[in-house]
């Protein structure tokens, strides 16, 4: 066995956004060695970028809130394939993780009363959002950070993870190497916690920075854990379309919640042409009761902006296919239109949206309180991810934990925005309290030294190929035609054959990755870590896509052209990945357990 | 479409160059975008630090033109693109390779500052009240998105290299952040004078000029810091009083 630098901790966090950050911050409160592994510098892991707030029904705003309305929101939002006991204990558990972010330091906007003020969100009944302006993120990650660099846990930082390392079943480190030097790094330790987000760059036009290829969901998927719910990728329905390089970057929610309206070239609010059964109660009519919502009349219905994710998505692309789009294909967001409605409307706007504000300002060039943004979908969100128990996080892999995007189980079809960062509060804090439980109770295991001789080889290849560097063999260009290739044939809106035609090129490009070649050496070199990372993103671009030709109905994120609508035998059945012994990939379906009669007299006093 | 030459440095601590690269030029286009096209076009290798994109995670800090700025952040279309256009990583900060500098100290010094830590709370379930208004005025430099592009043009860390002495910019607006914060009990003032140095501060704003989030890190941030160190350890009456009470 080579000499590899080595590192050994009870509990090994891989991930250091909200999930990971609070998982270790929980986990070295118990009493056990903590390291946590990032791929960035500490703070700068996608949370930052989360905008609008945090759910959870703390009633602040609006006393007819309470856990059991979240639960029912989040179950139907998930359109009733969520693991029902992990909707139940994140809509219990949130409230108090959110105050125990302001005993460390968060500092929330606040109600008259001096309380967290909460506010209107996609598919939650009353305002739950806690938040900061539209930078509630990086309020999250920086309290997160603030709190956890006194905690003694051990961070590694600009540090990627390329395997996990397993005795027998049971994961007992991972093996990666520092960006900095390129040197390899062996991390034991007796349990070990994903938390590296999601999967956003398998797709061309996404909100996800370069981190997010589906790391965690790859390296659980290749220790043999289970993958649930891939097929389910939430496609955000406002994403910046212009100028080009910006195409994607996030809109937030909250620009709707503030009272932002959606409208077609021709002027319509189309989003009151077709609002589904399931929501019509409790959706306005009109564009007075609207707005009304918008203002906190607890009489009026919330306007059809702000109906589900997957549904607004939905209608914009149908807005711009029949040919009523904005000039560079999306439809317009107006928020401008409240300054006749508001006193000092420009400096309202610019007060509730900063960050919008300066978005659009210096990167489009649009002063969104004058004049309305041209929006359309961007990839955002993997419902899907490791399968996982609702009360410990742990994976189907003894050893291997998972909280946060790289999870699955708690959005179901489609995720509320908001239940993001309550999530990774939530289970990242259940799944730091379950690890150290699990490392308190074991040892720690033996690796093989072969193993990581050949992980290590591996990981070399690119480079030692270095002679062939041509476009067949350019890291860039095969990711490059991956991501074009599931946006036009994975996207948001799906059918059969296209799927078939990605599982070929999937296939024609991870033949090219088996020969990709990264000219330079190993001291922070793009070209060989972008060539590292193909592996994970083939490897979740294949089971999204294997996933969703197998639910054969259109559900939440999923819409199928040659299935388009809800199916009740599709609503019984979970779609599992996993590694078959022969190293290829086996779809199974699983029946869903049924809702507990508790559950579903929940859902059914809360969604009428 | 148009196209442009980037003269980027290349090389890492023990030296490196300005290295022309010519790529072509479209509607909208940021310095990241022509840095990432001409890492996938021509030099695989070229190592720049990244993340959101957005202006919101602070990563790809660089001096482009010769100015401290967010490479996201700064528009082609703002730049005069009939001569090179510029970009070499932080002076500030040791070279790890192009465009990427070692910033670690950053995250050494904030471990020395002493945490929050907030009185008890107000109510019985456990939880504050707070007025808008006291959230507000320490909102501002919560904003910070870490770039340390202030730490990068203040001469005495970027001419000085007081990095032993002073805490920079940067904490300076975290401490205030602490120190202003409605629920905070801690006392920084004898570190702030001492460990961390404020009085190296002269004021001349550098760092206010070069915030992409635009806090006014030397008037609302600092200044007040000095009011607070000058209040305690030098006001006449109070150095008396410490000599009478020994």
């Amino acid at each position: 066995m080579s000499d590899y630098q080595t590192h050994q901790y009870d509990v090994l966090v891989i991930g250091a956004g909200g999930a990971g950050l609070r998982a270790a911050i929980e986990a070295s409160g118990a009493g056990v060695s903590v390291g946590v592994i990032c791929k960035s510098l500490l703070g700068k892991a996608h949370t930052v970028m989360a905008e609008g707030g945090i759910a959870a029904a703390m009633a602040n705003v609006d006393d007819r809130d309470g856990w059991q309305v979240h639960f029912a929101d989040t179950m139907r939002g998930g359109q009733y394939v969520n693991n029902a006991r992990m909707a139940e204990i994140h809509a219990k558990e949130a409230p108090e993780r959110v105050r125990e972010l302001e005993a460390w330091g968060a500092l929330f906007d606040r109600t008259k009363d001096g309380r967290i003020l909460q506010r209107n969100f996609g598919g939650h009944r009353y305002p739950r959002l806690a938040h900061v302006g539209d930078r509630t993120g990086l309020e999250l990650i920086r309290t997160l950070q603030d709190h956890g660099i006194h905690q003694g846990i051990q961070f590694h930082m600009e540090c990627t993870v390329t395997r996990l390392l397993q005795d027998g079943d049971r994961v007992v480190g991972a093996f990666g190497y520092d960006r900095e030097k390129g040197r390899f790094r062996v991390f034991t330790a007796k349990a070990v916690i994903l938390a590296t987000g999601g999967i956003g760059r398998a797709y061309a036009v996404t909100s996800n920075s370069w981190e997010y290829t589906g790391d965690g969901h790859a390296l659980a998927y290749h220790a043999g854990a289970d993958l649930i719910d891939m097929e389910f990728v939430q496609f955000h329905p406002t994403g910046m379309v212009w100028p080009p390089s910006v195409r994607g970057i996030l809109v937030t929610e909250g620009v709707r919640g503030e009272g932002g309206v959606l409208r077609n070239s021709a002027g319509q609010r189309f989003m009151f042409d077709h609002i589904p059964d399931n929501y019509k109660p409790q959706t306005a009519d009109n564009e007075d009761e609207g707005w009304r919502y918008c203002q906190g009349d607890k009489a009026a219905r919330r306007p059809p902006e702000l109906l589900t994710r997957d549904h607004v998505a939905r209608c914009i692309v149908r807005e711009i296919r029949e040919g009523r789009g904005s000039p560079h294909g999306g439809v317009f967001l107006d928020i401008s239109w409240i300054k006749a409605h508001v006193p000092d409307g420009e400096a309202h706007i610019r007060k509730k949206l900063p960050s919008m504000y300066h978005q659009f300002k210096e990167l489009a060039g649009i002063d969104i309180t004058k004049e309305p943004m041209e929006v359309g979908p961007t990839t955002h969100y993997a419902m899907g991810g490791v399968r996982v128990d609702a009360e410990t996080q742990m994976s189907s892999v003894p050893g291997l934990f998972a909280a946060g995007e790289c999870a699955a189980g708690l959005h179901g079809a489609n995720r509320l925005g908001g239940n993001s960062l309550s999530d990774l509060l939530v289970f990242g804090k259940r799944a730091g309290e379950h690890a150290a439980l699990y490392a308190k109770r074991t040892t720690q295991g033996e690796v093989d030294g072969g193993v990581l001789d050949r992980t290590a080889a591996e990981a070399l290849a690119p480079i030692e190929r270095q002679g062939a560097a041509n476009a067949e063999s350019n890291p860039f260009a095969i990711q490059h035609e991956l991501q074009e290739a599931m946006q036009r044939l994975v996207g948001i809106v799906r059918l059969e054959s296209e799927m078939r035609e990605a599982v070929t090129v999937i296939a024609g490009l991870a033949e090219r990755a088996r020969r990709v070649s990264a000219p330079g050496n190993r001291e922070y070199n793009p070209g060989w870590h972008t060539a590292l990372d193909l592996d994970n993103l083939l490897t979740v671009s294949e089971a999204v896509t294997l996933a969703a030709i197998e639910r054969k109905e259109s559900r939440g994120a999923q819409f199928r052209e040659d299935y388009q609508e809800k199916s009740s035998v599709e609503g019984q059945v979970t779609i599992v990945i996993r590694k078959a012994g022969d190293g290829t990939m086996r779809v199974t379906r699983e029946t869903l357990p049924p809702l507990s009669p508790e559950h579903q007299a929940i859902i059914d006093a809360n969604t009428a | 479409m148009a196209r442009a030459i980037f003269s980027i440095w290349r090389g890492d601590q023990s030296g490196g160059a300005m290295q022309d690269y010519v790529t072509e030029v479209s509607e909208g286009m940021v310095v990241l975008d022509a840095v990432h096209q001409i890492q996938a076009e021509s030099a695989h290798d070229l190592a720049v630090r990244w993340n959101c994109k957005a202006g919101k995670c602070g990563s790809c800090s660089a001096e482009v033109n010769g100015k401290p700025r967010l490479m996201c952040m700064t528009r082609l279309s703002d730049l005069p693109l009939d001569e090179p256009v510029t970009i070499e990583p932080m002076q500030a900060f040791p070279s790890i390779r192009d465009l990427v500098t070692d910033v670690s100290w950053n995250f050494e010094v904030k471990t020395k500052i002493k945490k929050f830590t907030p009185r008890p709370p107000d109510a019985a379930d456990g939880t504050w009240r707070i007025a808008q208004e006291d959230v507000e005025r320490v909102q501002e430099f919560r904003k910070c998105i870490e770039c340390f592009l202030c730490q990068d043009v203040c001469h005495v860390l970027r001419d000085h290299h007081l990095h032993d002495a002073f805490i920079g910019p940067r904490f300076l607006v975290y401490t205030a952040a602490l120190e202003m914060h409605p629920l905070d009990v801690e006392d920084r003032l004898a570190d702030l004078k001492e460990a961390h140095g404020v009085g190296y501060c002269n004021i001349t704003k550098c760092c206010t000029k070069s915030c992409p989030e635009h806090i006014t890190i030397t008037d609302n941030a600092i200044i007040p810091l000095k009011e607070r160190v000058v209040d305690r350890f030098y006001d006449p009456v109070r150095r008396l009083l410490r000599v009478f009470q020994g």
